[in-house]
């Protein structure tokens, strides 16, 4: 079974600062990680590869630093991984991040059964990327997947559980698929020794715009319509909640009334 | 070769590694484990299973055949969440399996080496006394050649590592004889666990690295065979010494490390923590108190790692290992004394690692030499008259 995974770099923080004037996130004096989704969905890669043998191929689009996250790729045990940087690459959206992804995945990959995400990053908190990507290259997408049920190569066939709000939906799909992963759906592993070895040796290709036959206005900010206006961390929410106390017959109907006062429900 | 300050990917990539093992698989545990004054076996195997035992031994002997800095980077990280598995790795490391690598002859290596390396053996480094601490050279325990053996009497005091159920083999220092200007000879010699005439007796009620093992040791006419000599016969006081030379910079980690966690902990607690309606954090007398830990925090580390850079260039370190020992963990007694302070009445309950910090930090101003004979080390290499030791 042949994989490609997409990987992202993102900066280790839970409080992002973002300049006011160009609205973009500040990544100075803040360390850079693998995207934590992206660590499940490398190593949902690995499992798969272990129990049906194959190939996992890890990319990442990013600044010539991103390479930082290929070779931990490579010391957990990706066979393969590819940088995708070029200058105009830069500015991309969710769009434009997609289209170059689904080119270097068709380009460097080729007969690929299945392309893994996770199923967000933690900067953007987008979530587009991984539908975009499936969309492009025109494979079934299964958002959220909390476990793959059965897999079967040969029968081009997947049956997986999507972990949902309101509960579990187990899905079937043909192969190639693309799947982006939440946390429930293993633990990762952490580098062995020799993987680090491995990695610390390792050349990193790097491919540009021309290398994966990328056409100049669908990437970077060419490629990008979405214009963002302002970034900003919302308020967080004024006034504590009100406890309803009594029988559950007589706060039930009580709730309801008050809920439709505000206009929640109708 | 220009100064160059950035680590390698490796290094990079072998810290994140050991710092998600610590927070994920340490973390959870470490204060249990204080409570209990438990030793655990399975933390001690998962440090094995990851390379960390030997991380500088190479690799015909089971090492991972990297340099001493990814040592200390891993001592380092443990150590950011808890000095007692901190003081497993790192006893084992430099006191265990150091010596052994540095002295032995090839069968000693090819017994030894292996097992330590994969951590499902502990070897410890027997040189304390009841009555030769700081002054190490006056080791009461004799060993005596009697035809081909070495005939062991004595006993130890505070010896990591010898006393856990895969505690395996003890470097001890014996004095085997006189000397030609009349002092003791001293020689180092492997005294495996479990040969009749040696026990050993685990040490309890410590306020430090309560989970870690520490041991006496007995000796009452112990045998073992005259190969078990490390090295020559003479040489105890001097491998001892240069044994404690590398495993200062262990120590050294453990304060750079713990300052670490101890500094990360007060600065999450103070930035959500408010008084008379403002996070703590940001009282000046608070905020300066943060930036002088950071700035000792950045010094110490400069310090180590250029004492480990003069180590891997296999250049004199002697004195840059006293002084990143002594700097190290005295810096992690101010910042640990900080952060408590900085955590109000809720630092001192065990509830809150930097309550574990305070109580871990004072080991390291006297485990593997105390300050005051860092202070006579360094003193001497910078030529101060008069008699230092
Ligand atoms: C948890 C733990 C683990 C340990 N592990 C090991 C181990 O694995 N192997 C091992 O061999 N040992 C081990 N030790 C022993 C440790 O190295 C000694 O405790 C240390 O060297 C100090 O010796 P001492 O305790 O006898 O103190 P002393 O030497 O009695 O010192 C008492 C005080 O006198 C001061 N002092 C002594 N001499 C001088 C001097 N000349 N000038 C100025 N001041 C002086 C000291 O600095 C100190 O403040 C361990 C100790 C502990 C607590």
């Amino acid at each position: 079974m042949k994989i490609a995974v997409c990987i992202k770099q993102v900066p280790d923080t839970t409080e992002l600062k973002i300049d006011p004037k160009t609205n973009s996130m500040i990544r100075e004096g803040v360390a850079s990680i693998t995207n934590p989704f992206d660590e499940y969905a490398v190593e949902e890669a690995l499992l798969l590869k272990e129990k049906h043998g194959g190939e996992v191929h890890v990319i990442s689009m990013g600044p010539p630093q991103a390479v930082e996250v290929l070779k931990n790729a490579l010391a957990v045990g990706a066979d393969k991984v590819y940088l995708v940087s070029d200058k105009a690459f830069a500015g991309a959206d969710t769009l434009a991040t997609a289209y170059t992804l689904s080119k270097t995945i068709k380009t460097v990959v080729g007969d690929f059964d299945l392309v893994i995400c996770g199923k967000q990053a933690i900067d953007g908190d987008t979530a587009q990327v991984g539908p975009g990507v499936a969309t492009r290259l025109r494979i079934p997408q299964l958002t959220y997947v909390s476990k793959v049920r059965e897999i079967d190569p040969e029968k081009k066939r997947i049956v997986v559980e999507r972990l949902l709000e309101n509960g579990r939906e187990v899905v079937e799909a043909s192969l190639p698929a693309l799947l982006t992963v939440v946390k429930d759906i293993n633990e990762p592993r952490l580098p062995s020794l020799l993987g680090i070895k491995k990695a610390a040796k390792a050349q990193i290709p790097t491919l540009t715009a021309k290398d994966i036959g990328a056409e100049e206005n669908h990437i970077g900010s060419k490629g990008s319509p979405t214009w963002v206006t302002k970034i900003f961390s919302p308020e967080p929410r004024k006034g504590g909640g009100e406890i309803l106390k009594g029988e559950l017959s007589e706060v039930v109907p009580l709730l309801v009334d008050k809920l439709m006062e505000t206009k929640f429900i109708k | 070769m220009p100064l160059n300050f950035d680590l390698t990917d490796q290094q990079q990539i072998l810290r994140n590694m050991v710092r998600t093992f610590a927070e994920k698989e340490i973390a959870p545990i470490a204060q249990e484990l204080d409570d209990k004054e438990e030793f655990s076996y399975a933390l001690t195997k998962r440090m094995g299973e990851l390379g960390l035992f030997g991380l500088f031994v190479s690799e015909e002997y089971g090492g991972g055949d990297l340099g001493y800095l990814f040592y200390i980077i891993a001592v380092e990280e443990i150590a950011r969440v808890d000095g007692s598995q901190a003081a497993t790795l790192a006893a084992g490391n430099s006191l265990g399996i150091a010596p052994i690598y540095y002295y032995g002859n090839e069968s000693q290596k090819k017994e030894w080496l292996p097992v330590l390396c994969k951590g499902e053996a502990l070897s410890s480094f027997g040189l304390t006394e009841p009555n030769a601490g700081s002054d190490a050279g006056a080791s009461r325990t004799t060993a005596n050649l009697e035809v081909d053996h070495w005939v062991i009497n004595g006993s130890k005091i505070f010896i990591s590592n010898s006393a856990t159920d895969i505690s395996k083999v003890c470097v001890v220092q014996a004095v085997t004889g006189k000397r030609a200007d009349g002092r003791n000879e001293l020689s180092c010699i492997l005294v495996p666990n479990g040969t009749p005439g040696f026990t050993t007796q685990t040490m309890h009620g410590k306020m430090v690295w309560r989970s870690s093992n520490t041991g006496e040791l007995y000796f009452t006419d112990c045998k073992v065979p005259k190969e078990n000599l490390l090295g020559k016969r003479g040489d105890g006081l001097h491998q001892m010494l240069a044994t404690l030379d590398a495993g200062r910079l262990s120590i050294a980690a453990m304060g750079l490390g713990g300052a670490q966690g101890a500094f990360e902990l007060a600065l999450k607690y103070a930035k959500r923590r408010e008084q008379f309606g403002r996070p703590i954090a940001s009282f000046q007398v608070n905020a300066f108190k943060f930036a002088d830990m950071a700035t000792e925090i950045e010094m110490a580390r400069l310090l180590l790692y250029k004492a480990c850079w003069l180590c891997e260039q296999h250049r004199p370190f002697s004195k840059e290992a006293a002084m990143a020992k002594m700097f190290c963990s005295e810096m992690y007694h101010r910042v640990a004394n900080q952060a408590v302070q900085l955590h109000g009445g809720y630092g001192l309950m065990k509830e809150y690692a930097v309550e574990r910090h305070y109580r871990n930090q004072k080991l390291l101003d006297i485990g593997e030499g105390t300050s005051e004979v860092q202070r006579i080390v360094i003193a001497r290499h910078i030529g101060v008259p008069g008699r230092t030791l």
